[in-house]
């Protein structure tokens, strides 16, 4: 089998799913590595779940994930994490921005509520997850869309692209005068994790 | 240069490379950036036609006049589009002429998930089946040759899944030479009455005939053996998943799927012992294998719903005693709090919905953001089946003469100029007493904001005489036109039961701009001041994604709301609810203190 690196990324549309996995799929093909990125647009616009599927190695051929074949998921909202656990695999690391989005509709579902606690929850599937406070320190560093380069960053520590390919993946996306800013972000991320 | 390019921006590519200097189409998910990416390049003509007929015969005109010509469209498009192309296969043409139908199974955002393989065939068009970005990219150009060589349209299938995924392709910097043509008078070949129909017919007959030579033994055919115990045919991204897992099988990976090259199918078929057919949707395929007599096993282990992923492949192989190189486990997911998509705050549909509601009109449903409506918490939509028909299904509503309640029709300003128009003549002619809502937000949202006729802008983004729905309805002979903003919502009412009283058809458009596009709108947040709030839920009830439950509970009990203010408008339509009168702009000096 050749091996090929399976990351998930998952949120609410608006947060910056898809252009995150861009970034992802964009410095894995620096490096010379074949690569599939999947979602579906359409929808994502108006507040609903989305996910994207990033695939990397010598050569991919599903552009889609398979359910619990997921090396890393990257959720930038809680209750997403937990919806999108089952696909992750046993020794995968699911990595959780620490904020969440109650959908508008939640009051009217009968049932199904928004749980107390979505990370005692994923414990309790014994996911192993890691809890990034993304949307924090982005308010801290004085812009929110920050909150994308430290989950990038924090993901930066579980595949094996070098920083510095990161670092200009990123630095072309974002406007020129906050390069430094996300730089910092991106480093804050990383210091989340080993 | 190797770039990470979807499906769509693939085929906007290749088809430049190819020469194409003429694209029309209609947006629709998954082919709308086919077009907004082919737009943007160099000495092209591209055009957003009001509908997918229109840009078919559009399309025919300027692959008649001798230009290579694209025109994209979803799936469902195709059967707007079908009187044309059933009878261009007929006539062929002078120019290349691809058709792009991009298919949806799954319905991520459609309405059916019908596989246009089968159009293909029945309307006699060669049929090429990519299955990723670089053989998009590299199969438009060959789809031009075909077109060409035997004088046919030809259809390039894309699924949302090759439509919207990123692959690696290799950008050529140079574009191909492709003859000059011009125009030229031929009636026998291009007036399709009877006495010329006949020979055409037989003529399209001789054409598919070559085009089944070419098939036998064109390089999009691909036969790679391994194992003989096990054999695969295969299509499309279907392809993608059974080589992943399915490592060591042997595979036929089909690329011209119309027509199917019958000798090759023979000869790959006695070279193995287990023949399977792996394809998503209808027995495509499989059926015309086993019309060559040759047995194989297909629908009956995959299934004809939705699309095919690694992990349904998986579980289906595993049904016929084939085990896969599933690295998964297939689980179902946790039972999770939904997460639907919603009207955006401040889109001004939210009013005029809220405003039937509360008419307790009954109201029929047309294709945009707005059968949104249709779901939980507004419930305020009855139908809807597909572009247009919301205004048809109210006047036979209306007609059936049993219904005691208001009838209502609503559709968006794109929808009503695709093909709203000869239903809203239908209601004048047949004096339906009906209430249509144009509702006017000056761009095809759905799809992501593309310009039409009514917005006075082209795809190029050129100004365009802009068509005037108001001076459109008087002109086909309605006699009550209102023009409202429906987040006025007090008139808006008031106007909507007027117009129940009119014994022929009313129409209101109710002209917002959308939230989004073509520019965000400017914003002023309200707030709820939160010693009114009694907790009632009528605020919530609106669905808005700005009004967030606290914690606190009102004297009833019940859970105070309060406000976000990043993402509130300021449209007023939760206020217009609120009986406790708690949700209010802030006053000017709070304001200043922020
Ligand atoms: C035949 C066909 N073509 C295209 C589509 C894709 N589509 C769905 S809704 C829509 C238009 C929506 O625009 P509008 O009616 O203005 O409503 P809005 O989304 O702006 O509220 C389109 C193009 C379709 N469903 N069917």
């Amino acid at each position: 089998m050749n091996s090929v690196t399976n990351v998930l990324i998952v949120g609410v549309g608006g947060q910056g799913v898809i252009l995150a996995s861009e970034i992802l799929a964009e410095a894995a093909l620096k490096i010379g590595l074949d690569v599939k990125k999947s979602e579906v647009h359409g929808m994502a616009q108006r507040g609903g779940a989305v996910s994207s599927h990033v695939r990397f190695g010598s050569e991919v051929h599903s552009p889609l994930i398979g359910v619990g074949d997921a090396d890393v998921i990257l959720a930038f909202e809680a209750l997403e994490a937990l919806r999108w656990a089952h696909c992750a695999n046993r020794d995968a690391t699911i990595l959780v921005n620490d904020m969440r989005l109650v959908p508008p509709t939640a009051f009217a579902s009968k049932g199904t509520k928004y749980p107390d606690d979505p990370f005692a929850e994923l414990e309790k599937l014994g996911r192993r997850a890691i809890k990034i406070p993304a949307d924090e320190v982005s308010r801290e560093l004085g812009n929110v869309r920050l909150a994308n380069t430290i989950l990038l960053g924090s993901l930066s520590q579980r595949l094996e692209i070098p920083v510095t390919v990161w670092l200009e993946t990123i630095e072309a996306r974002v406007p020129k005068k906050t390069i430094a800013l996300n730089r910092e972000a991106f480093e804050r991320g990383r210091a989340f994790l080993q | 240069m190797k770039k990470l390019l979807s499906g769509d921006e693939a085929v906007a590519f290749g088809a430049w490379r190819a020469g194409v200097k003429f694209a029309s189409a209609y947006p629709g998910t998954p082919s709308t950036e086919i077009l907004e990416t082919f737009a943007r390049l160099p000495g092209i003509y591209a055009e957003w036609a009001p509908n997918e007929k229109v840009a078919v015969e559009v399309g025919i005109g300027s692959a008649l006049a001798g230009v290579r010509t694209l025109v994209a469209m979803k799936h469902v498009g195709v059967n707007v589009a079908a009187d044309p192309l059933m009878t261009f296969t007929y006539t062929g043409l002078n120019a290349g002429f691809v058709l792009v139908s991009a298919d949806d199974p799954e319905m991520h955002s459609s309405q059916n998930e019908q596989d246009n393989r089968i159009f293909a065939r029945f309307a006699g068009m060669p049929l090429l089946e990519p299955s990723d970005s670089q053989e998009a990219y590299d199969y438009i150009a060959y789809a031009f040759d075909l077109s060409e060589k035997f004088d046919l349209p030809v259809m390039l299938r894309l699924t949302t899944r090759l439509a919207h995924s990123k692959t690696v392709v290799d950008v050529q910097e140079e574009t191909l030479e492709v003859a000059q043509r011009t125009f030229r008078r031929d009636i026998k070949k291009y007036v399709m009455m009877p006495i010329f129909a006949i020979p055409r017919h037989r003529a399209l007959l001789e054409r598919l005939a070559s085009v089944q030579e070419e098939s036998e033994r064109s390089s999009v055919q691909n036969i790679e053996m391994q194992d003989s115990e096990l054999g695969v045919i295969t299509s499309g991204v279907a392809y993608q998943y059974a080589r992943e897992l399915l490592s060591t099988a042997s595979f036929l990976k089909l690329g011209l799927t119309n027509p199917l090259p019958a000798e090759m199918i023979r000869h790959f078929a006695q070279r193995v012992k287990r023949l399977l057919v792996i394809e998503e949707l209808e027995p495509y395929l499989e059926e015309q294998v086993r019309a060559l007599g040759i047995e194989c096993e297909g629908k009956k282990f995959t299934s004809r719903l939705g699309e095919l992923t690694p992990e349904r492949l998986a579980v289906a192989l595993e049904k016929v005693g084939i085990k896969a190189a599933f690295a998964g486990t297939p689980t179902e997911p946790l039972p999770t709090l939904g997460r639907p998509p919603v009207l955006c705050p401040g889109c001004a549909h939210r009013a005029v919905f809220t405003a039937l509601k509360a008419t307790g009109a009954h109201v029929f449903g047309d294709i945009g953001c707005y059968t949104l409506a249709a779901l939980p918490p507004l419930e305020m939509l009855h139908t809807c089946f597909c572009m247009g028909a919301s205004i048809g299904n109210a006047v036979g509503v209306a007609k059936a003469g049993n219904s005691l309640k208001p009838i209502v029709a609503v559709i968006g300003d794109s929808t009503f100029v695709h093909s709203g128009i000869t239903g809203l003549v239908e209601a004048v002619y047949n004096d339906a007493r009906i209430t249509i809502i144009i509702v006017d937000n000056g761009t095809t949202a759905m799809t992501g904001g593309q310009d039409h006729p009514a917005t006075g802008k082209t795809l190029m983004g050129i100004e365009a005489t802009r068509l005037d729905f108001e001076t459109l309805c008087k002109a086909v002979g309605v006699k009550h036109v209102w023009r409202l903003n429906p987040l006025k919502l007090d008139d808006f009412e008031k106007s909507l039961r007027g117009s129940f009283l009119v014994e022929g058809p009313a129409v209101i458009i109710a002209e917002h701009p959308c939230q989004l596009y073509p520019i965000r709108q400017e914003r002023v947040p309200m707030v709820v001041e939160a010693e009114f709030c009694n907790g009632c839920g009528a605020c919530l009830r609106v669905g808005c994604s700005a009004l967030l439950v606290t914690g606190e509970l009102s004297s009833e009990g019940l859970p105070k709301v309060t406000i976000d203010s990043e993402l509130c408008t300021g449209c007023e339509v939760c206020a217009w609810v609120c009986k406790p009168v708690a949700i209010k702009f802030p006053a000017a000096e709070e304001v200043m203190n922020e």
